[in-house]
C-alpha cells in the first residue's frame, strides 16, 4: 500500500492507530483514581510526544542510517521555532506558512553547518556540530537579540504587524495560532464514566504531520538513497572505489534530518507561540541522541518509542513528590512507610533524571538495539512456540 | 597504445622508495599479471591507479585520459574497478545489497537523490545483481550478512561487486589469497569465462604462480619498486633474473 511492502504497511497502520487513539491509550486510569497521575493524555503532553517523535525520526535518518552522530540538532529545532514565531509576528497566525518557513530556514542552516562539519567524521564531526549548536545558542542569547529577543525569548505582541491577519484579537489579547481558523488550543472533552478523554486540535494536527513524516522516513529507509546511506555507515572506502561520492549523500541526510528538526521546532511554536534560546542548548541536543538510542537507532519505530518514553518520564515521574509517595505507602506501618518514601524519593520528582539514567544504562547494556530489540525479543520468544519463520534482519521494525 | 599507460611513476614514503620510475603498458583486452616479492610496491602501484595515492612523479593515462588528481569515485566511473588485498565489502549489508550498490553507482552516477520506490522495485538492478551472484555461485547466499561470509566468499563477493559494473579495466590485488584450492580454481575459471564473454582488461597481482600462469598473457616482474622484466609467461618462467629475484624465493 502507498509504495510500502506488506510488513511496512502493517507497521505504519499500527503507528497510525496508536497515534490517533493516543487520547485513549495514554489515559487508562479514571480521573479520580490514585493512579491518575500516571495518565499522560493531556493536550500539551501529547503534543510534545508527537513533536519530539518527529525530531527523533529525522535524527534517525542521519544517525541511524549513516552513523554520523550529530550533537547539535537542537540548533535546528531552535531555528525552526524562531522562524515560525517571526511568521506569526509578520504574516498571520496561520501555522502553515510558519511551518513552511521553519523547514526551509532549518534546511538552509543545516546545509551550512553540514557542509563544514561533514569534512570530518567520527568524534570530530560530533564535536563540530556541538560547537556550531553552542555557537548558535550563544548568538541567540546575546548578539542576535534583535532577532531572538535574547533571554526573554521571542513572543508575539499586540504591536506585531501580521499583515495577513490581525494584530489584536477581538477580546483584546494577541490572536491564537490556527489552521485556517481552526484554533490549535481547541480541546473537546469526552466524559465516559469515570474517565475524561481530551481531544485537542493541535495534537491532531501534529499527529497527522508526524505520520506523514514517519511515512516519508519509511520510504527513505527502503529507497536506493537509503541503501546508499547505510553503505556510508558500513564502508565509505568501498563506496568511493565503487564510483560513489559519499559527501553529497551524508550532506543530503544531514539536511533532511535538519529539516525534520526545523519542522518539529515550527510545530512547537505553533502550539505555543514563543521561542527561547534554551531550546538550542546542548542538553536539548543530547536528549535527541538519548531518545534515538534508547528506542533503537537505525530502526523505524525506535525513535518514536524513545521520544515517547523520555517525554513520559520527564513529565510524569518529575511530578511525583513526597506527598504522593506517602499516599502510596499509606497502608504500611509508619516506620516502613517513611523508609520506603526515603528510598524512592531520589528516583522521582527532581530525581527523574536518575531513574532515566539508570534505565538508559540498562537498555544500552542489555539491549544494544534499544526498546525495539526488547520488543523483538519478546515477540520472538512468543512466536518460537508457533513456528520458525525466516526473519529479515535489522531496520525492519 | 595500451588502455593503461604508466610512465615514469615514482613514489616515496619518507626514506623508502616504494616505486621508482615504473613504466607499464597494459594492452586492451589482455590479462596482465604483476608479480614480485612482498613489499615490491605492487599494491602501491594499484593505489596510484585508483586515486588513493598521488605519485611524486610520472603520469598515468587510462583510455587516453590522465587519472592523476582525480577522486577515486571519478576514476571508477571512468571504468576502473578494484578488488583489494583485504576484502572491502559492505559488512553490515546483505550479499544482494552489496552487489546492487555498484549497479546503482553504474546506472545513476556518483550521486543521485534516488528516493523513489523501494530498492527491490528497481527490477533492472535486481536482475543484474542476481545474474552476477549466480555467475559466482553465491545466489543461495544472497540474504546473508556480508560480514558473516568466509574469507574466500568475501573475495568472491568483492569480485562480483567489481564485475557487475562491467569495468573496462579490472584490478585484482591477490584475488585468491586465503581461498581453498577448489575456490581458487573456480575463480580462475570464472575470470576466464568473463574474459571470453566480454571485452575486459585485467591487471592481476598474485603470488600464486598457478593462477598467474593460468590467466596471464603478459607478466611484469616488480622488485623493490622497479620493473625487472616484462614478457610472456613462457619467457618469464625461464628468465634467470626472475628466478633469482622472485621465483627462486617463492619455491624454496
Ligand atoms: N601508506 C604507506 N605509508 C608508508 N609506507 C608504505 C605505505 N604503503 C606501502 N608502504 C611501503 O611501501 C612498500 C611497498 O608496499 P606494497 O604494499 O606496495 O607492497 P606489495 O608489493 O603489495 O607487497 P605484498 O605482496 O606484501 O602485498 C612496503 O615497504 C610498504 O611498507
Ligand atoms: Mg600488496
Amino acid at each position: 500500500m502507498f509504495g510500502l511492502n506488506k510488513k511496512d504497511t502493517t507497521l505504519f497502520i499500527i503507528v497510525a492507530a496508536m497515534t490517533l487513539l493516543a487520547p485513549f491509550i495514554l489515559n487508562p486510569f479514571p480521573t479520580d483514581s490514585a493512579l491518575a497521575q500516571f495518565n499522560a493524555g493531556y493536550p500539551d503532553l501529547m503534543q510534545r510526544f508527537v513533536i519530539f517523535g518527529i525530531l527523533a525520526i529525522g535524527f534517525n535518518i542521519l544517525f541511524g542510517l549513516t552513523g554520523y552522530l550529530s550533537f547539535g540538532h537542537a540548533a535546528f529545532l531552535g531555528v525552526g521555532s524562531y522562524s515560525a514565531v517571526w511568521m506569526f509576528k509578520l504574516l498571520s497566525m496561520n501555522i502553515i506558512p510558519a511551518i513552511i518557513l521553519s523547514v526551509i530556514i532549518a534546511g538552509l542552516f543545516a546545509l551550512v553547518i553540514g557542509y563544514v562539519s561533514l569534512r570530518r567524521s567520527g568524534i570530530y564531526f560530533s564535536i563540530l556540530t556541538l560547537a556550531f549548536a553552542q555557537m548558535s545558542f550563544n548568538l541567540a542569547y546575546s548578539v542576535l537579540t534583535p532577532i531572538t529577543n535574547g533571554e526573554t525569548g521571542l513572543q508575539i505582541t499586540l504591536d506585531d504587524p501580521r499583515v495577513l491577519g490581525v494584530s489584536v484579537a477581538e477580546n483584546g489579547n494577541p490572536p491564537v495560532t490556527n489552521l485556517f481558523g481552526l484554533e490549535m488550543r481547541e480541546t473537546f472533552t469526552l466524559d465516559l464514566g469515570a474517565w475524561a478523554f481530551q481531544f485537542n486540535i493541535g495534537f491532531y494536527v501534529c499527529a497527522l504531520i508526524m505520520l506523514a513524516a514517519f511515512y516519508v522516513s519509511v520510504r527513505i529507509f527502503r529507497s536506493p538513497f537509503g541503501l546508499m546511506l547505510r553503505a556510508v555507515k558500513s564502508n565509505q572506502h568501498r563506496m568511493n572505489y565503487t564510483g560513489l561520492s559519499t559527501r553529497p549523500y551524508t550532506l543530503a541526510a544531514f539536511v533532511i534530518s535538519g529539516m525534520y528538526a526545523g519542522l518539529a521546532g515550527g510545530l512547537m511554536a505553533s502550539m505555543d507561540p514563543l521561542a527561547g534560546a534554551e531550546r538550542m542548548q546542548w542538553t536539548a541536543s543530547g536528549e535527541i541522541v538519548l531518545m534515538t538510542i534508547l528506542g533503537g537507532a537505525g530502526t523505524l519505530l525506535g525513535p518514536v518509542l524513545g521520544a515517547g518514553f523520555i517525554k513520559y518520564f520527564e513529565n510524569i515521574f518529575s511530578k511525583i513528590n513526597d506527598n504522593i509517595l506517602h499516599t502510596w505507602f499509606a497502608i504500611m506501618p509508619d516506620g516502613l512507610e517513611d523508609l520506603l518514601v526515603t528510598i524512592v524519593h531520589p528516583f522521582v520528582g527532581k530525581g527523574w533524571h536518575l531513574t532515566l539514567g539508570l534505565l538508559f544504562m540498562l537498555v544500552v547494556t542489555f539491549l544494544p538495539g534499544g526498546l525495539v530489540e526488547g520488543g523483538q525479543r519478546i515477540a520472538k520468544a512468543l512466536s518460537r512456540k508457533k513456528k520458525d519463520e525466516p526473519k529479515t534482519p535489522d531496520a525492519s521494525e | 597504445m595500451g588502455i593503461l599507460e604508466v610512465k615514469d611513476v615514482g613514489k616515496r614514503f619518507g626514506g623508502l622508495q616504494a616505486l621508482g620510475d615504473v613504466n607499464l603498458n597494459v594492452e586492451e583486452n589482455t590479462v596482465h599479471a604483476i608479480i614480485g616479492p612482498n613489499g615490491a610496491g605492487k599494491s602501491t602501484l594499484l593505489n596510484v591507479l585508483v586515486g588513493k595515492l598521488i605519485p611524486d612523479s610520472g603520469s598515468v593515462l587510462f583510455d587516453g585520459q590522465s587519472v592523476l588528481g582525480r577522486t577515486p569515485h571519478d576514476i571508477n566511473q571512468m571504468g576502473i574497478s578494484r578488488v583489494f588485498q583485504t576484502p572491502e565489502i559492505f559488512g553490515d549489508l546483505d550479499v544482494m545489497e552489496n552487489v546492487m550498490i555498484p549497479c546503482f553507482a553504474k546506472r545513476d552516477g556518483a550521486f543521485a537523490l534516488n528516493g523513489y520506490g523501494s530498492v527491490a522495485s528497481h527490477t533492472d538492478i535486481r536482475e543484474k545483481a542476481e545474474q552476477m551472484l549466480a555467475d559466482v555461485n553465491m545466489l543461495e547466499k544472497r540474504n546473508m550478512q556480508a560480514s558473516s561470509l568466509s574469507r574466500g566468499d568475501k573475495r568472491r563477493l568483492e569480485m562480483a561487486m567489481c564485475l557487475v559494473q562491467d569495468p573496462k579495466l579490472l584490478l585484482l590485488d591477490e584475488p585468491t589469497a586465503g581461498m581453498a584450492r577448489a575456490d581458487t580454481n573456480n575463480t580462475i575459471d570464472l575470470l576466464k569465462e568473463i574474459k571470453e564473454k566480454r571485452d575486459i582488461t585485467m591487471a592481476i597481482i598474485e603470488h600464486d604462480m598457478h593462477v598467474v600462469f593460468s590467466l596471464a598473457e603478459r607478466i611484469t616482474v616488480l622488485a623493490q619498486g622497479t620493473p625487472l622484466v616484462e614478457d610472456t609467461p613462457e619467457n618469464i618462467k625461464g628468465h634467470p633474473k626472475v628466478q633469482e629475484a622472485y621465483l627462486g624465493q617463492a619455491h624454496d
